[in-house]
C-alpha cells in the first residue's frame, strides 16, 4: 500500500534526523536537524489525514519554536569564530534508561489490539474542526488563549534585563 | 499502519529522553523535550478517537508546547545573564 511506504519513509527520516540531534555536538546543526524531524512529522500527519494539524505543526514548530531555539543559541554563545558546541555526560545511564523505555513502550504497543484501522482525522474537515472548536471545546480554547497570553507576558518579564524588585 | 506509527513515536520519545539525560547544554534539553512532546502527539493523532477528539488533543498539546518553549528559553536567557553559562552541570548554586 502506498501510505505504508510513505509512513516507513517519513518515519525513517524523522528517526535519522532525531538521531543526528542526539549525536551531534553542534547546536545549530542540531536545530536544523530538528527542523527536518518536525517537517517529516508534519508529513506523517498529512498521511494520517489530519491536514489541519500538519499545517499547524509546520507553522508553530518550524516557524515559531525553532526560530526561538535558534535565537536562544545565538544569544547564549560567546562571540567568536568557533561554532557553538556542547558536550554530553551520563551516556551509560541515558542509554540504559532510553533503551529500556523503548523496550517497555514496544512491549505495551505489541500487546495492544487495534480493533479499528486508521480513524485519523480524515473525517474532520477544517469547517467541522472550527465548528467543534467553538462549541464543544470553547472553554478549552479560551483557556489556551489565556495561557498563551500569560506565557507571552511571563517570558518577556523573565527575560527582561532589569531586575524586577 | 497504526503499529508502525506507534513504533516510530516510541523511538522518537526514547531519543528525546536520551537527549534530555545526556546533554549539558540547556537548549539541547529543550530540544529533547520538544521531541518528546511531538512523539506523544503522533500517538494522539494516530488514535484519533471516535469523533476525532485526538486531533483536538494534539492541537492543544501544540499550543502548550509553544508556551513551554517561550518560557523555557526566557529562563535559559536569564540563567545565561546570571551565570554566564548554560551548561547545566555548572549551574549548581542558589546564590552567587
Amino acid at each position: 500500500m502506498m501510505s505504508d511506504w510513505l509512513i516507513y519513509f517519513l518515519g525513517a527520516i524523522a528517526i535519522l534526523s532525531a538521531c543526528y540531534v542526539l549525536f551531534t555536538s553542534n547546536l545549530l546543526f542540531a536545530a536544523f536537524a530538528l527542523v527536518l524531524t518536525f517537517i517529516s512529522i508534519a508529513l506523517l500527519y498529512l498521511v494520517m489525514g489530519a491536514e489541519f494539524i500538519a499545517v499547524t505543526q509546520i507553522m508553530i514548530y518550524v516557524g515559531g519554536i525553532i526560530v526561538l531555539i535558534i535565537f536562544g543559541v545565538m544569544l547564549t554563545n560567546k562571540l567568536g569564530n568557533e561554532p557553538p558546541r556542547s558536550g554530553s555526560h551520563n551516556k551509560f545511564i541515558a542509554a540504559l534508561v532510553s533503551v529500556s523505555m523503548f523496550g517497555l513502550l514496544c512491549f505495551a504497543i505489541v500487546q495492544m489490539n487495534f480493533s479499528n484501522d486508521m480513524i485519523g482525522g480524515s473525517l474532520l474537515q477544517i469547517k467541522k474542526i472550527g465548528q467543534v472548536l467553538f462549541t464543544d471545546y470553547l472553554i478549552l480554547f479560551e483557556l489556551a488563549g489565556i495561557l498563551l497570553l500569560i506565557a507571552l507576558i511571563g517570558a518577556s518579564v523573565i527575560a527582561s534585563k532589569k531586575d524586577a524588585a | 499502519m497504526m503499529l508502525e506509527l506507534f513504533i516510530v513515536s516510541a523511538f522518537l520519545f526514547s531519543i528525546g529522553l536520551a537527549i534530555v539525560i545526556t546533554r549539558k547544554n540547556a537548549i539541547f534539553v529543550l530540544m529533547g523535550i520538544e521531541l518528546m512532546l511531538n512523539a506523544s502527539n503522533i500517538n494522539l493523532i494516530a488514535m484519533g478517537g471516535a469523533n476525532g477528539q485526538g486531533v483536538f488533543f494534539g492541537l492543544f498539546v501544540i499550543v502548550i508546547a509553544a508556551a513551554e518553549a517561550a518560557v523555557g528559553l526566557a529562563l535559559v536567557l536569564k540563567i545565561y545573564h546570571h551565570y554566564n553559562t548554560i551548561e547545566l552541570d555548572k549551574v549548581n548554586e542558589l546564590k552567587d
